[in-house]
């Protein structure tokens, strides 16, 4: 039974999909089933992250066949608490599309797609095959053409035309290293795989292999040479699929990086170096280019890969304190980011535009948003003791015992900016007077307090959760602390995979 | 047969990168194809090509009882052409958009100032 538990964060999504798919241009239907379907899945994902975490690694074979032959699903701590946090921010983004989507959006199937997307990140977290990684990343892209592309004026299809051709690029980098790791071993399932590279001979073959991987993700995460399709389209799709976009799917990049260096390619000093370089100059590239962008989405782009370079940096020191401190980041990361771009929707609602420069007076008209959006830009700054600050300390610690003297000073120059680009957006948006020749354009006035509500609403839950998430760190470490151990011992993995 | 089939992937892959380096985008999507088919033929190869021996089991065997073709690949092969095709499709037409609203094919004239909206 509990095995079957697996899938259920995959499958609700894939009928939530479908049964909109027969209420074709009927938006109310589809938005009560799409808010429905995110919450069962929310509840589908804290129950097993309950099982795993307190029961151990589970899996589910495919048509019940033996162990490496099947195609096997793999709930560890790591991918529960992935699943876990997809679900909570597509639970938001899911309230916030049902009230701050344009109607024709509605109509050309936005939300048969989003659950689609859910769907593909859900079943990347739990797949146990290395392939199967890959179908989902297709799912996965497939699905973020169509949101990115969905309304078709001219700057969405150009953000679109370079997003599709870098993450096709991607995920081929990644077919040819699978295809490299098939001819090498004749296994496809991770486990299997994470036994059989010991035995392969030919080790400078097995580099160049992880630089395929790191390649495809690389360009998936938007690491510093590969970054630059990022920036070009994520403030161009609305505000409800660029929270999806930005909060969600670079991490799964992190997240592959994460599965494939622990359970394959196991870094060795040369992959620990590259990683380190890609690190430094990745936070150095997004803080610079966040300095001086005055489109709110556009900074936030910027933002999104300066703080993967806190997070690639923590996977190149690879030890149990840098992983801890990843992990922890990914955690804070994927809850602020969908965050931020949803908060980027609300400001849009308010004044017509993200635009610094015409925005002003927010605070003195709506002091209350302006409190709660306060808090999670607090968050995401690190301010002691929100969410963003414990991971950091983790990241600096055993960067000072590794001696990786450039990566804390980006981690420090990173924080900087961030702070810094923060506080010219408070300065800027909130309390400044309103300019005087700027003619506001108020959508959220109109509204009814219901559906003010609904808008207000997911930012509250996802801010909660970062509060959580700062205030009891102690219960975020402790899991992070078993995923970590993991992490570096996966014998644990490899023997849940084996045993049925 | 297998020299013969590593040349054709090594031309694959430099012709579709160089086609990638190119500024036109119609020249991207065939550098991407190309590109697809070469790592499709590359698993092809990794999986051991050999003549005639196909991995079928008899009826009343339980197991195969001599070394046959690995049928693996092919799998994947066949997933990955599927997945390229939609991946293409899409492609063209998205290519087919940007070309009516900006009436260009060069890639550097992808750079409209932006508008706002939400």
């Amino acid at each position: 039974m509990t095995g079957n538990l697996i899938l259920a964060p995959v499958f609700i999504h894939l009928f939530t999909a479908i049964f909109q798919l027969t209420a074709w241009r009927k938006t109310v239907t589809q938005r009560i089933l799409s808010v429905s379907g995110a919450f069962a899945a929310l509840v589908a994902a804290v129950l097993l992250f309950t099982q795993v975490y307190n029961h151990g690694t589970f899996t589910i074979n495919a048509s019940n066949w033996k162990a490496p032959f099947a195609i096997v699903f793999v709930a560890d701590l790591l991918g529960a608490t992935m699943v876990l946090l997809a679900s909570i921010a597509g639970f938001a983004v899911s309230i916030f599309s049902a009230t701050g989507l344009s109607r024709q959006r509605m109509l050309y199937g936005y939300f048969p797609i989003f659950h689609f997307l859910l769907m593909g990140l859900n079943g990347a977290f739990l797949t146990g095959d290395i392939f199967n990684l890959y179908v989902w990343f297709e799912v996965i892209i497939i699905a973020s053409f169509v949101l990115m592309t969905l309304g078709g004026r001219k700057n969405q299809l150009e953000g679109a035309l370079k997003y599709m051709s870098m993450n096709i690029l991607a995920s081929m980098f990644f077919l040819t290293g699978i295809g490299i790791l098939y001819g090498m071993t004749g296994a496809l399932n991770m486990a299997d795989l994470s036994e059989k590279m010991h035995d392969v001979q030919n080790r400078s073959l097995v580099g160049i292999t992880s630089v395929f991987f790191i390649l495809g993700f690389g360009i998936k995460s938007a690491v510093f040479p590969l970054y630059f399709w990022l920036p070009s389209s994520y403030h161009t799709p609305p505000s409800a699929v660029a929270a999806t976009f930005g909060g969600l799917l670079t991490k799964v990049g992190i997240y592959a990086m994460l599965r494939v260096h622990s359970l394959i390619f196991i870094p060795d000093d040369f992959t620990k170096k590259l990683l380190m370089v890609i690190a430094v100059l990745t936070i150095l590239t997004g803080a610079f280019g966040a300095l001086n962008k005055t489109n709110i989405r556009r900074l936030f782009s910027y933002l999104i890969v300066c703080h993967i370079g806190f997070m690639v940096g923590g996977i190149a020191m690879f030890s149990k304190l840098a992983l801890m401190g990843t992990l922890f980041y990914l955690i804070h990361d994927i809850m602020i980011k969908t965050n931020m771009f949803l908060i980027s929707g609300v400001i849009m609602q308010l004044r017509g535009v993200v635009k610094m420069e015409k925005l002003g007076g927010l605070y003195k008209e709506y002091p209350k948003i302006s409190l709660l959006i306060a808090i999670v830009l607090l968050s995401l700054v690190g301010i002691p003791p929100l969410s963003g600050f414990w991971p950091k300390v983790y990241l600096f610690r055993e960067a000072f015992n590794q001696y990786h003297y450039f990566y804390i000073g980006a981690l420090i120059l990173g924080s900087l900016v961030t702070l810094y680009v923060i506080a010219r957006l408070w300065a800027e948006a909130f309390w400044k007077n309103t300019p005087p020749d700027i003619v506001i354009e108020n959508k959220f006035e109109p509204l009814t307090i219901f559906k003010k509500v609904l808008l207000l609403l997911p930012i509250g839950i996802l801010g909660i959760v970062s509060v959580y998430i700062g205030l009891n760190a102690e219960n975020i470490i402790r899991v992070v602390d078993r995923i970590s151990n993991e992490l570096l011992d996966t014998s644990s993995y490899i023997n849940a995979v084996f045993k049925n | 047969m297998e020299l013969l089939l590593i040349l054709v992937i090594g031309l694959l892959y430099a012709g579709g990168i160089y086609f990638i380096l190119r500024r036109s985008m119609v020249k991207l999507l065939l550098g991407i194809m190309l590109l697809g088919s070469a790592t499709n033929i590359l698993i092809f190869v990794l999986g051991a090509i050999v003549k005639g021996k196909p991995p079928i089991i008899g009826s009343v065997q339980d197991v195969l009882d001599k070394a046959s073709a690995d049928p693996v690949p092919q799998a994947l092969i066949l997933t990955a052409i599927v997945i390229s095709f939609a991946l293409t499709a899409f492609a063209i037409v998205l290519l087919k958009r940007v070309y009516a609203l900006l009436e260009t094919d060069d890639l550097d004239d992808l750079n409209t100032p932006e508008e706002e909206d939400i």
